[in-house]
């Protein structure tokens, strides 16, 4: 879990924010807070079913579903466990 | 009892003299929105009345009275002198929803500049084309934002002044930056407002173009006459009404209906500067008892996604009147909200161009679910037969939704593009590039638009810029964009795309690509779907043919393909 955590910050971290921004954390708000908007929500769910193989369904990807790094990895561990 | 009353009553001996009288404005006086929207409401005994509410990010809320807007205009107006602007200067606003935005925007009309607002989701090359467009000469930013000006600072010869209104002094300031706060600043009790006239220009909004690059609309002062009387009539602000615009005033909806409006209406309003979520909605309106809510469809089909349920959990019984902007309403929205909310969201219908609300539903006008409604008293609208460019001789069939372009809001042209700008009448109609059809009873039905605009969440995106950004990707040999139905956003952006040699299609190059638009324009002219292909429909001559992508989007008969390369 903690490996999944770390890729997603990581993601977030490179795609979403500006050098200088502030650092955030894996409870950071993410759609809430404004770093990541609905619309950017779509790349966010296409990186996470490209690198662990999954489909995540559009009733699953909701903007509370998505607004920390902690639920992300709860859902796609979700997913995962589905997979397998 | 409702401002408009009965408009039958209304539409038979309209004025927008109405309008002018209850301002106090008569034709040849001074007009400027920025002190009718705070001086003249203090004037009014208002001036300890709540203006605005705004929650931030975090939570936190900050109250502002008539005065206090008044007052932080006036400085916000006095800085931008100080630096040597003046009339009809172009000043961007490049923000978030906070509260420097909305205060920023009248101290900039206070002193007869030009307020330029540019939504803060905007990527460099979005906010190149339309800085360099309109020769800005300052921008109000924030330091989030900054970064994205400083890329192409070297392309802006005419940006004179990047004005950083939370900059906390740990990074040095760069070139042609300057520091500017709100909260440190001196309070200004006296502003000598421009004297602007009727005519003298206020705000430019910038919108997509099918085939170029995007226009920018330019209102006047004298604007201020239909969004004053539209807010009162379709919206029915009243004098106890706690008002929530949800548009970001980066759009046309949040600067007429966001600070213009409301604000000449002394009306308090509430500004959420958060990401969108259900019950952080919810939790707004029952914290500030919100009376009117002004939203957009894709808002009202996210609410209904989150089910009745979660509604239950909360006090709405504040909101007494809603409606809604952006794109078409359908029915089943409509429905939805008169079972969860108890009211019906009326739909509004405008554009840019229009600067007010032209069609609408109407507060004890009988509500027609997913009917755009009449034209607003003092506005003619028409359907065009397109082939002989004349309103139909009878209701019922599908045509061109045409205007006369006669109201004080209609936009006055195309900003240094007065092609363009005629290129929008025929016969003598102003053509909104929308069809529609009207029924026996005169409601308008909307049946989509006569052009290649993505409507998306309410937003338009031009292909063509779209377009024109992907080719820049070192991957992408060839580009067609068109719009895909999707039930939230009723349109998304679709690509079609042909790599170049040595490149291979890829789930991994489909992020990559997404990606590269959404920074280099905005999350909302992002592709959310990328088809790769082998080539792309053509005409003989080689123009690519995107009516035929489109049609198979929509599941439409593709028409005539004669001219199609490979026929």
């Amino acid at each position: 879990m903690e490996g999944l955590k770390d890729a997603i910050l990581q993601y977030v971290t490179k795609e979403y924010l500006e050098d200088d921004s502030e650092p955030i954390d894996f409870e950071t708000a993410l759609i809430s807070g404004g770093i990541v908007d609905s619309f950017s929500m779509v790349s966010l769910k296409r990186f996470l079913e490209n690198k662990y193989g999954i489909q995540i369904p559009d009733d699953k990807a909701t903007p509370e579903a998505f607004d920390s790094v902690n639920k992300i990895a709860t859902l796609v561990e979700e997913f995962v466990g589905k997979k397998g | 009892m409702s401002h408009i009353g009965s408009y039958e009553t209304r539409i038979k001996d309209f004025d927008w003299a109405i309008s002018e009288k209850e301002l106090g404005y008569k034709p040849g006086d001074v007009i400027n929105i920025g002190w009718y929207a705070t001086d003249r409401i203090c004037q009014m005994g208002k001036a300890a009345k709540t203006a605005l509410i705004h929650e931030g990010f975090t939570g936190s809320e900050k109250r502002y009275t008539y005065n206090d807007i008044r007052l932080a205009s006036n400085a916000i107006g006095a800085f931008l002198r100080g630096l040597g602007l003046k009339d009809e200067d172009r000043v961007c606003l490049f923000m978030d929803r906070i509260p420097e935005l909305y205060l920023g925007f009248l101290g900039i009309l206070k002193i007869g500049a030009i307020a330029q607002p540019l939504f803060s989701a905007f990527g460099d090359e979005s906010l190149l084309v339309r800085l360099s467009n309109a020769e800005t000469s300052a921008i109000l930013t924030q330091k989030k934002h900054v970064f994205k000006v400083r890329k192409i600072l070297d392309k802006l010869p005419h940006l004179k002044h990047i004005i950083i209104v939370d900059h906390d002094g740990k990074a040095p300031l760069k070139e042609r930056e300057v520091a500017f706060s709100l909260e440190g600043s001196k309070p200004v009790e006296n502003l000598e407002c421009f004297p602007t006239k009727a005519e003298s220009p206020s705000v430019l909004h910038y919108t997509s173009g099918t085939t170029g690059m995007p226009k920018g609309v330019q209102h006047v002062h004298y604007s201020l006459i239909s969004q004053y009387l539209t807010a009162k009539w379709v919206l029915d602000l009243q004098e106890n009404d706690i008002y929530w615009c949800t548009a970001d005033p980066g759009w046309v909806t949040g600067t007429s209906y966001g600070i213009i409006a409301p604000f000449s209406l002394g009306v308090t309003q509430c500004v959420l500067d958060s990401g969108f979520s259900t019950e952080a909605w919810y939790r707004f309106i029952e914290k500030n008892r919100i009376s009117m809510w002004y939203s957009a469809p894709t808002a009202i089909r996210s609410l209904m996604k989150g089910g009745d349920e979660v509604v239950k959990k909360f006090d709405l019984s504040c909101l007494r009147h809603l409606a809604s902007v952006g794109e078409p309403l359908n029915s089943e929205a409509v429905v939805w909200s008169e079972r969860v909310f108890g009211k019906p969201f009326l739909d509004t219908y405008w554009q840019t161009e229009t600067g007010c609300i032209v069609i609408s539903n109407y507060p004890g006008m009988e509500v027609r679910p997913g009917s755009m409604g009449k034209p607003f008293p003092g506005i003619t609208g028409t359907i065009l037969d397109p082939i002989r460019n004349e309103p139909y001789a009878a209701p019922g069939k599908i045509g061109l939704v045409a205007l006369k372009f006669d109201w004080p809001s209609r936009m006055r042209t195309y900003w240094r593009n007065p092609e363009a700008f005629q290129k929008k009448f025929r016969n003598n109609w102003y053509m909104t590039g929308d069809r529609a059809k009207m029924d026996q009873d005169g409601y308008y039905w909307f049946a989509g638009r006569d052009d290649d605009i993505i409507n998306t969440a309410g937003h338009l995106v031009s292909p063509f810029e779209v377009e024109s950004a992907l080719l820049e990707h070192p991957a992408v040999a060839e580009s067609a964009v068109v719009s895909k139905p999707d039930p939230l956003n009723l349109e998304v952006v679709k690509a079609f795309v042909t790599v170049k040699p040595g490149f291979v299609a890829s789930k991994d190059l489909d992020l990559e690509i997404m990606n590269f638009i959404r920074k280099k324009l905005s999350p909302l002219a992002m592709p959310q779907e990328i088809e790769f292909v082998d080539s792309l429909p053509k005409t003989r001559s080689g123009k690519i043919m995107r009516r035929i992508l489109h049609a198979k989007e929509w599941g439409e008969d593709i028409g005539d393909t004669s001219t199609l390369e490979n026929e």
